[in-house]
């Protein structure tokens, strides 16, 4: 197993006492599979990937166990995540146009990782990016590796930036929101390529999104994230076309879909999502879920097996309809 | 880029170009003193002392018979040095300090901007006053004390700005790419405070140029027979009603190099700012 997560809860503190944003998160990932952890704004998913990364914010606690080919994450120093970061784990961020250093050129922000890991020369890490943004597909690479990211279009940057979480092959890429900010047509071919080229040299890919079809195209595995806790998990398919959780229910019916009828409305999911940290002592989704009974509120719902690693956090899971 | 170059813009920008002409002007007149002035600057000649405007001296003479303008020009290499000494021991310890306080964060930045904090409270001019004091009175000391004064404002600048860089993406890309909190402080951080530190260093040489006179007209200062302007200016406060143009001169030369050096500051940081040049 590459990376095997285990019960992970993280605390941030906040003026009122340290509030858990990440309540119990467990999941499994091997070498080359791709997991896609799907969940509303606020339910824990940016920092249940940045805690991968080591890089919660400041005053965050965590407990738990990340292990990550066999060492806990959690327990490292400091200068050992340092060590591991950008080397055996990447992070691909969000906003392609924020996450460059508008003051270096391209060339020199993706050769800078090899520098620091691989022992390269500065040249030779330069003739290496170069070769990474033609891998990542910009024409013309060498111009572009002279180019500074605001001469750049945003997929353009993008590219850069996959091309740079690529650069030592980490054994594991976090995306956290790739796509987020890119037109619809450039989304499709970051996500093409980002898939692609973790294929080729067996990466583990753990994309991260509030978009289930985008979920749904890329990403073998999938973890159902709501009010910090992993509601369902289990093989894409099997969650999305059988759903146990009431919650992933309710999501693919809040969905548009080819054949839905003409004027058919959508079901939109009745209350608001729990503010990060004010959780309940129970479910989080109990509140705004049609099958709560007192027991839902009372404690947090135990994983139940569906078969498989089909797993959903649910004791009303008979009671919910589920397709056959 | 498709907007016009830098200095395409800064020749349309009025007050950056003003700014510009009288800086060169001030850095003219201390360069020409280091090789020519029409009198020896501190020369004594008290049998033509306090001659009105002439063609053999420009300015007049003062009531020891100094020739006002060799003064004058003197006085401007004096001000370039305060103001590069003052703002260089400013830059140096408070953008380190700023830097570390960014980064570290936590009891350390709390310490050292509340160290800060505690230097301001102090009225940077007290604070000179007082280092001069216990170190007595002289140009060095002064422009030392000057330059302490300046390492908080520096120090603040640098760990205010600091801090959004920090909470910038591309700061976090770096440590998600597995840097080290000194590069990412020195490749990072600092390019990108730059800018707003060099605005920040124009208008601390301004201040420092002033502080400088107000200290050598407080007699802390510039001793004789060094030229400076502000001990020119306490020199002349005693004849204010007899020769009042001794007051005058450095008075206007201690006016335009501040305004010069303001003017400047200011039209940089409309230059280097991108939000308002897309504006203009």
């Amino acid at each position: 197993m590459l990376l095997d997560v285990a019960n992970l809860s993280v605390d941030l503190p906040t003026s009122g006492g340290a509030r858990r944003i990440v309540r119990g998160a467990s999941f499994a990932l091997d070498h080359g599979q791709t997991l896609g952890i799907v969940g509303e704004s606020g339910s824990g998913k940016t920092m249940t990937a940045l805690a991968l990364m080591g890089l919660l914010p400041d005053g965050a606690t965590t407990s738990g166990a990340i292990l990550f080919e066999g060492r806990d994450l959690l327990a490292m120093s400091e200068a050992e995540l340092r060590d591991l970061r950008g080397d055996r784990i990447a992070m691909i961020f969000q906003e392609p146009m924020t996450a460059l250093n508008p003051l270096h050129s391209i060339g020199r922000q993706i050769a800078e990782p090899l520098i620091l890991h691989r022992g390269l020369s500065q040249a030779a890490a330069l003739r290496q990016a170069v070769t990474l943004l033609e891998r990542v597909g910009l024409p013309d690479p060498a111009r572009r590796a002279r180019a500074y990211p605001h001469q750049l279009s945003g997929g353009q940057r993008q590219r850069a930036m996959i091309a740079m979480a690529l650069g030592c092959e980490p054994r594991l890429i976090i995306a956290d929101e790739p796509t987020t900010a890119l037109d619809v047509t450039v989304q499709a071919q970051i996500l093409d390529l980002i898939a692609d080229l973790g294929a080729q040299s067996d990466m583990a890919l753990i994309l991260v999104s509030h978009d289930l079809a985008v979920i749904a195209q890329n990403c073998e595995r999938v973890l159902v994230m709501y009010g910090g806790m992993a509601m369902e998990s289990g093989r894409t398919q099997d969650v999305l076309s059988r759903p146990a959780h009431p919650y992933t229910q309710a999501l693919l019916r809040a969905r548009p879909h080819v054949g839905g009828r003409r004027g058919e409305r959508l079901q939109a999911i009745a209350g608001a999502a729990p503010a990060a940290g004010a959780l309940p002592k129970g479910c989080p989704f109990a509140e705004r879920c049609p099958l709560t009974i007192p027991a839902c509120v009372d404690a947090l719902p135990p994983p139940a097996m569906l078969g498989g690693d089909h797993i959903a956090h649910c004791i009303r899971i008979d009671a919910a309809e589920r397709p056959a | 880029m498709s907007d016009d170059g830098f200095f395409a813009r800064a020749r349309r920008h009025g007050g950056f170009a003003l700014g510009a002409i009288l800086v060169a002007a001030l850095i003219s007149a201390a360069a020409l003193s280091l090789v020519w002035t029409p009198y020896p600057p501190a020369a004594i000649d008290v049998a033509h002392k306090l001659l009105t405007p002439s063609p053999a001296h420009w300015l007049g003479t003062d009531s020891l018979g100094h020739d006002v303008v060799s003064q004058l020009l003197a006085g401007a290499r004096i001000s370039i040095l305060v103001g590069i000494i003052a703002v260089g021991i400013g830059l140096v310890f408070g953008i380190a300090l700023g830097l570390v306080a960014a980064s570290a964060g936590g009891v350390v930045e709390a310490l050292i901007m509340n160290l800060c904090d505690f230097t301001f409270a102090f009225p940077a001019l007290l604070l000179a006053i007082m280092l001069t004091a216990v170190l007595g009175a002289g140009i060095v000391n002064a422009i030392l004390a000057i330059g302490v004064a300046n390492v908080p404002i520096f120090a603040k600048v640098t760990r205010a700005l600091g801090n959004g860089v920090l909470a910038r993406d591309y700061a976090m890309a770096a440590r998600a790419a597995g840097k080290g909190p000194v590069a990412i402080a020195l490749e990072h951080v600092l390019p990108n405070v730059a800018p707003a530190l060099i605005v920040q260093a124009t208008i601390q040489f301004a201040i420092a140029i002033l502080a400088e006179a107000a200290l050598s007209y407080l007699g802390l200062g510039a001793q004789p027979p060094s030229a400076s302007w502000g001990r020119m200016l306490s020199d002349a406060q005693q004849l204010m009603f007899q020769a009042p143009r001794l007051a005058i001169f450095p008075g206007v030369a201690i006016a335009m190099a501040v305004l010069g050096l303001n003017l400047l500051g200011d039209g940089l940081r409309d230059l280097l700012d991108p939000r308002l040049r897309a504006r203009r």
